[in-house]
């Protein structure tokens, strides 16, 4: 056997038990999601009666009867909300910190990662408070704040990296073909940063997408609860029943928007960008 | 089209480090001027100046009559050539030169002609909807002065547009260059660090070092009149050869031998007190092969022996090195320069070595005696402390 050879089913080895192991999972939920009530504690992994009632029921009731419709659609709102919102900000707070010499520029930074890294679980509480006596308990905006707060610092983070790695004198080229700085930013510098902001936006996204602390203290009703705080609220045809299987199929339903997000952006994600850009 | 005006013109850092230092200089219209010296010279610092990216700490810059210190780089309608090209890589070649104009807002049928225009001065027709990342150098290099040309500025600024190239490219462009802006007319303000690009390419050069200009004049006034040492030193390749010398009435004393003095040199060491010390610098082709030199010319310089250490050939002529037995000048300037070549890292490379340009028919082999005729009238003396030339003092 050819030493490449060796090494390429090595390699390939490992690479399938990696893939097992993050699957299996996965594979796991969407096995329960296709279970009946009675069968998902059988422990089989392929399951013996296939159903697809566990995802019937998240959308019987319609619009307004549905445990799963409404919650669904805040999510998919308020995500998309808070990523716009924080891309925007971070942008411009980004290129200020990468291009820009300030005073404070490094409180700022140290601010946000301080901000990054600060415990949720306990500023939840007081907010809890704050949010019923000025009313935004309950509401989008009660949601997308703490979401900002939390996701925004490691979009600034993200974007400063992209930005630095931009050549200064692209910009400076543009100013003396015309440009205001305003111009620079949005006519070069933005479209070369492109793969920083897609990324940047698919972090704040799932950030958004996956929180579960601050949707379930911040919420109490379908107005604003997100799809992590609904499932919690699921409930099985009788008391006794739990309500794994309808979990599970909405659990698999709230992957599909992250994985369709992912790839419509993946393509633009393309490292090499800027080549061309400066001899070196 | 305008004239450009630097008037004591100062950059200053927040640290307090002078970069460029009161530099007055005229540039006119329609001038070719480029901007010499080594790195660190501030050469960079004003044409970055004039392009509005570097704020005026004192001074005042004006182009075309108007004083634009504290004008945005993109209301002085300037176009500049950035060292690294600076083209917008996610934008085509098209885009690239179309750029400047579309902010400018003008109609769509005027840009495309104007491109197609620039397109074909540049030779860069067929390579319009490509992007930069599949560009050559060279390419690239002409994408970056077609984004100048199409907009038929007041002035084109380039930084070293040319560092970038390989050597057979970078002579190829240099006349590129060189036609485009005689085609054009415009004034062009043109930075390099490289002499020979500056003696081939400027209608005038500025020589800077240290954030000072040194002397300012046409490419054979600086080659014939140095004003200093630096000057002298930096201009011209392979470099004037510096020894010290005393001078007395007609005589030079050089290391090698003693030389009367006649014809512009006899001129230029008329201020100089007898007996006085001095430095003697001497081009490469003020030397000759003896046995090359007829007679009455013969006459008109000095003849010596000296032990070649190496000739290099380079065909059409012959580089003869030798030794001077008085050790090398002492000099801040100087030592600059050397420092600036890489040259100070050799251990021995400048130390009384001289260098002389003899003809390819030349004899002289190394390791053996020769006889070289040295042409008097062409000898350079420089005071031994200020560095002056004592023809411009």
């Amino acid at each position: 056997m050819r030493r490449g050879t060796r090494e390429y089913a090595l390699w390939s080895i490992l690479i399938l038990v990696v893939l097992v192991f993050a699957l299996i999972p996965i594979v796991w939920i969407a096995s329960l999601s296709l279970k009946t009530p009675e069968s998902v504690t059988d422990g089989r992994f392929i399951p013996a009666h296939w159903t697809f009632d566990n995802y019937k029921v998240l959308f019987q009731g319609g619009f307004d009867n549905s445990p799963f419709i409404h919650p669904l659609i805040n999510s998919i709102a308020i995500g998309l909300i808070a990523t716009t919102i924080a891309i925007v900000l971070a942008a411009f707070a980004a290129y200020a910190i990468a291009r820009l010499n300030f005073p404070g520029k490094a409180v700022i930074l140290g601010g946000a990662l301080a901000l990054a890294i600060f415990p949720a679980i306990s500023v939840i509480g007081p907010l809890f408070d704050m949010w019923r006596s000025i009313g935004l308990y309950d509401t989008y905006l009660g949601l997308i704040i703490p979401y900002l707060t939390f996701s925004l610092p490691l979009a600034i983070y993200v974007l400063v990296a992209f930005y630095r790695e931009i050549p200064w004198d692209l910009e400076q080229a543009a100013q003396v073909d015309g440009a205001t700085p305003l111009q620079a930013f949005t006519k070069v510098i933005l479209p070369l940063a492109a793969p920083g902001t897609f990324t940047a936006a698919i972090l704040v996204f799932i950030f958004c997408w996956n929180d579960f602390l601050f949707a379930i203290t911040l919420t109490s009703s379908n107005n604003a609860r997100t799809v992590p705080a609904a499932l919690a609220f699921f409930t099985g045809e009788s008391q006794f029943t739990a309500p794994t299987g309808n979990i599970a199929a909405a659990a698999i339903i709230v992957t599909v928007p992250i994985i369709i997000f992912v790839l419509f952006f993946q393509r633009r994600i393309v490292a090499g960008l800027t080549s061309g850009a400066v001899k070196g | 089209m305008a004239e450009i005006v630097l008037d004591k013109v100062t950059k200053r850092y927040p640290d307090g480090f002078e970069a460029v230092r009161d530099m007055d200089l005229d540039i006119n219209d329609g001038e070719f001027m480029i901007l010499v010296g080594p790195s660190g010279s501030g050469k960079s610092t004003a044409l970055r100046m004039i392009a509005g990216l570097e704020d005026i700490s004192g001074g005042e810059v004006r182009i075309g009559e108007q004083v634009v210190n504290q004008m945005a780089p993109k209301d002085r309608d300037i176009a500049m050539v950035f060292q690294n090209y600076a083209l917008y890589p996610h934008m085509t070649v098209r885009d690239n030169m179309a750029f400047p104009l579309k902010l400018a807002g003008d109609p769509k049928e005027e840009i495309d002609s104007k491109v197609q225009e620039a397109a074909k001065i540049l030779d860069l027709t067929q390579h319009l909807d490509r992007k930069p990342a599949n560009l050559s150098g060279g390419q690239r290099q002409r994408v970056a002065m077609g984004r100048a040309i199409v907009r038929n500025p007041k002035a084109f600024l380039m930084d070293e547009p040319l560092s970038n190239l390989d050597a057979k490219l970078r002579v190829q462009m240099r006349t590129e260059v060189s036609r485009i802006q005689a085609r054009l007319g415009t004034t062009t303000v043109y930075v390099t660090h490289d002499q020979t690009e500056a003696m081939t390419l400027g209608d005038r050069v500025a020589v800077m070092r240290g954030g000072t200009l040194q002397q300012v004049g046409a490419p054979a006034e600086l080659y014939d009149h140095p004003v200093n040492l630096f000057v002298a030193g930096f201009i011209g390749s392979p470099s004037m050869n510096f020894m010290p010398a005393t001078l007395d009435g007609d005589n030079a004393h050089l290391p090698m031998v003693d030389v009367h003095l006649t014809g512009e040199a006899h001129e230029r060491a008329a201020a100089a007190q007898p007996g006085q010390s001095v430095v003697a610098g001497i081009r490469p082709e003020s030397f000759e092969d003896a046995s090359l030199v007829s007679g009455d010319v013969r006459d008109r310089g000095a003849t010596f022996k000296t032990t070649i250490d190496l000739v290099e050939s380079l065909g059409a002529e012959k580089y003869a090195y030798f030794q001077i037995e008085e050790s090398a000048v002492e000099s801040e300037e100087l030592r600059e320069l050397a420092e600036d070549a890489g040259t100070a890292e050799v251990p021995g490379a400048t130390e009384g070595q001289v260098v002389a340009r003899l003809e390819a028919a030349s004899r002289v082999d190394r390791g053996t005696e020769a006889e070289l005729w040295l042409d008097s009238s062409k000898l350079h003396f420089f005071d031994l402390e200020s560095g002056r030339n004592l023809a411009a003092s």
